[in-house]
C-alpha cells in the first residue's frame, strides 16, 4: 500500500454505511478533512475576531491580514460592485487553503485533490457568475460573446470560440487544482518512495528533493488556492461589469 | 562502485514502482465514483455551513475592529494636530508676551534713566546755586574785610608812628596831625598796598 503513489487519494468510510434513498453519504476520510478545514477556519478567524485592540495580538493580526488581503485581492480584479460577493469569495479562498495545507501534513488526505471536489466547487462558481450576469444585463450579458472590434468576417469565428472558452471555465478551474494537488502529492510520495527503496546509500539524493519538494508543494498549495479565488473574481468581474 | 549501485538501485526502484502500480486495481481513486455523492454532501455541507458562520458572525466583526482601529487613529492624529496646532499659539502667545515685557523693560529703564539725570541735574542746580551764593557771601566778607583793613592799618600806623615819636622825641605829638600825614601817605600809595 505505501509503495502506491495513488494510494494517498483512497476514499474510504469511517464509521457505519448512511444511506439516503439511493445515494451513499457515508462519513469518509473526505469528509473528515473538510470538518477538520472548516473547523479550524472558523476557530482561527473567530480567535483573530474575539478582542478589538488596537495593537492586535499574532491572531488577531493574521485574521486581519487575510481579510485585507482577499478585500484588495476582489477590489483590484473585480472593482467595488463585487462586495456583496467578498464573504463567499473570502470563504473559498480559505477552503481550498487550508484543504491544501493540511494535505501537505503527512498520513492526511487532501480534500482538493479529487476532481468531483473542485469540480462542485468550480461549477457552483459557473452557474453562480452566470446567473449574476443574466440577472444584471438581462440578455445584454449574451454581448460577452461578441467582442468589440472584430471584422464581421470573423464575428461567426470568435462567437463560437468564446462560448467555448466560457463553457470550458468549470472544467478549467476545476482541472486547474485538482490536478496540481494531485500531481505534487504523487511526485511526493514517487519521491519518498525513492528513499525507502535506495536505503542508506543512495536514498540521500531523493530525500533532499523531496525536502525541496515539500518547499515546492506548499508553495504551489497557496498559489492554487490564490489562483482558484483571483479567477473567481476575474469571471465575477465579467458578469458585474460587462467590458465588451 | 558507489555510484553504479546508487545508478542501478534507482533503476530497480522503477521496476518497483511499476509493480506497485500494476498490483493496485484501476489508476486513479479520483475517477472511482463510489464517494462521489458523500463528497459533494460533506463539502455542500461544511462549505455551506462555514459560510454562513463567516459571513454572518466573523467577517462583520474583523470589518468591524478594522473600521474602528482606523477611526481611532484618524481621531488620534487630529487630535496630536490639534494639540501642535494649541502648543504653537501658545509659543507665539510667549514670544508676544516676551517681547512686550522686553519693550516695556526698556522703556522703563530709559524713564528712570532720564528720572535719575533730571535729579541729578536738579540737585547738581542746587549744589551749584549754593556754592555760588557761599562764594559770593564768602566774596562779600572779604570785600568789607578788605575795605576795612586800610583804616586798621591807618590806625595802627597813627598809633606806632605816635608811640615812636614819642619815644624818639619825648614829646606828645598831635594824633590829628600824624593821621593827617598817615591819609596822605594812604592816598598816595594805597593801591601800592592794598592793590591786588
Amino acid at each position: 500500500m505505501a509503495a502506491n503513489p495513488m494510494s494517498q487519494f483512497n476514499v474510504y468510510r469511517i464509521g457505519p454505511e448512511i444511506k439516503v434513498g439511493a445515494f451513499d453519504i457515508s462519513f469518509t476520510n473526505a469528509s473528515l478533512f473538510m470538518i477538520i478545514s472548516t473547523v479550524s477556519i472558523l476557530l482561527i478567524f473567530n480567535l483573530g475576531s474575539k478582542k478589538n485592540s488596537i495593537l492586535p495580538n499574532k491572531i488577531q493580526l493574521l485574521a486581519e491580514l487575510s481579510y485585507t488581503f482577499v478585500s484588495k485581492m476582489i477590489s483590484d480584479t473585480a472593482g467595488s460592485k463585487a462586495k456583496p460577493y467578498f464573504a463567499f469569495i473570502f470563504s473559498l479562498f480559505m477552503f481550498v487553503l487550508f484543504c491544501n495545507m493540511f494535505g501537505m501534513i503527512p498520513y492526511t488526505f487532501t480534500v482538493t485533490s479529487h476532481i468531483i471536489v473542485t469540480f462542485v466547487l468550480a461549477a457552483f462558481i459557473f452557474i453562480g457568475v452566470t446567473v449574476i450576469g443574466f440577472t444584471k444585463h438581462g440578455f445584454g450579458y449574451l454581448k460577452l460573446f461578441v467582442p468589440s472590434g472584430v471584422p464581421a468576417v470573423l464575428l461567426p469565428l470568435i462567437v463560437i470560440i468564446e462560448i467555448i472558452s466560457y463553457l470550458s471555465r468549470p472544467i478549467s478551474l476545476s482541472v486547474r487544482l485538482f490536478a496540481n494537488m494531485m500531481a505534487g502529492h504523487t511526485m511526493m510520495k514517487v519521491f519518498g518512495g525513492f528513499v525507502i527503496s535506495l536505503g542508506i546509500v543512495g536514498g540521500w539524493l531523493p530525500l533532499s528533493f523531496s525536502v525541496a519538494l515539500t518547499g515546492l508543494e506548499i508553495l504551489v498549495a497557496f498559489l492554487q488556492a490564490y489562483v482558484f479565488a483571483i479567477l473567481t473574481c476575474i469571471y465575477l468581474n465579467d458578469a458585474l461589469n460587462l467590458h465588451h | 562502485m558507489v555510484k553504479k549501485i546508487y545508478f542501478q538501485s534507482i533503476f530497480f526502484s522503477f521496476f518497483f514502482i511499476k509493480e506497485a502500480f500494476a498490483a493496485e486495481s484501476g489508476g486513479m481513486p479520483q475517477l472511482n465514483p463510489e464517494f462521489w455523492v458523500s463528497q459533494i454532501f460533506w463539502l455542500i455541507l461544511s462549505f455551506g455551513i462555514m459560510y454562513l458562520v463567516l459571513s454572518k458572525l466573523i467577517l462583520p466583526k474583523i470589518s468591524n475592529n478594522l473600521e474602528s482601529r482606523k477611526s481611532q487613529i484618524l481621531e488620534n492624529i487630529e487630535a496630536a494636530e490639534k494639540q501642535r496646532e494649541d502648543s504653537d499659539a501658545k509659543l507665539k502667545e510667549y514670544d508676544e508676551i516676551i517681547s512686550k515685557s522686553k519693550l516695556k523693560a526698556t522703556s522703563i529703564f530709559n524713564q528712570a534713566r532720564e528720572k535719575a539725570l533730571k535729579d541729578i541735574g536738579a540737585k547738581r542746580e542746587v549744589l551749584d546755586k549754593q556754592i555760588d551764593n557761599e562764594i559770593s557771601e564768602a566774596e562779600k566778607e572779604i570785600d568789607v574785610l578788605r575795605k576795612k583793613a586800610p583804616d586798621k592799618i591807618n590806625k595802627i600806623a597813627i598809633e606806632t608812628s605816635s608811640e615812636l615819636l614819642q619815644k624818639l622825641i619825648g614829646a606828645e605829638v598831635n594824633n590829628s596831625s600824624i593821621s593827617a600825614i598817615v591819609d596822605d601817605l594812604s592816598k598816595r600809595n594805597g593801591d601800592k598796598y592794598y592793590g591786588n
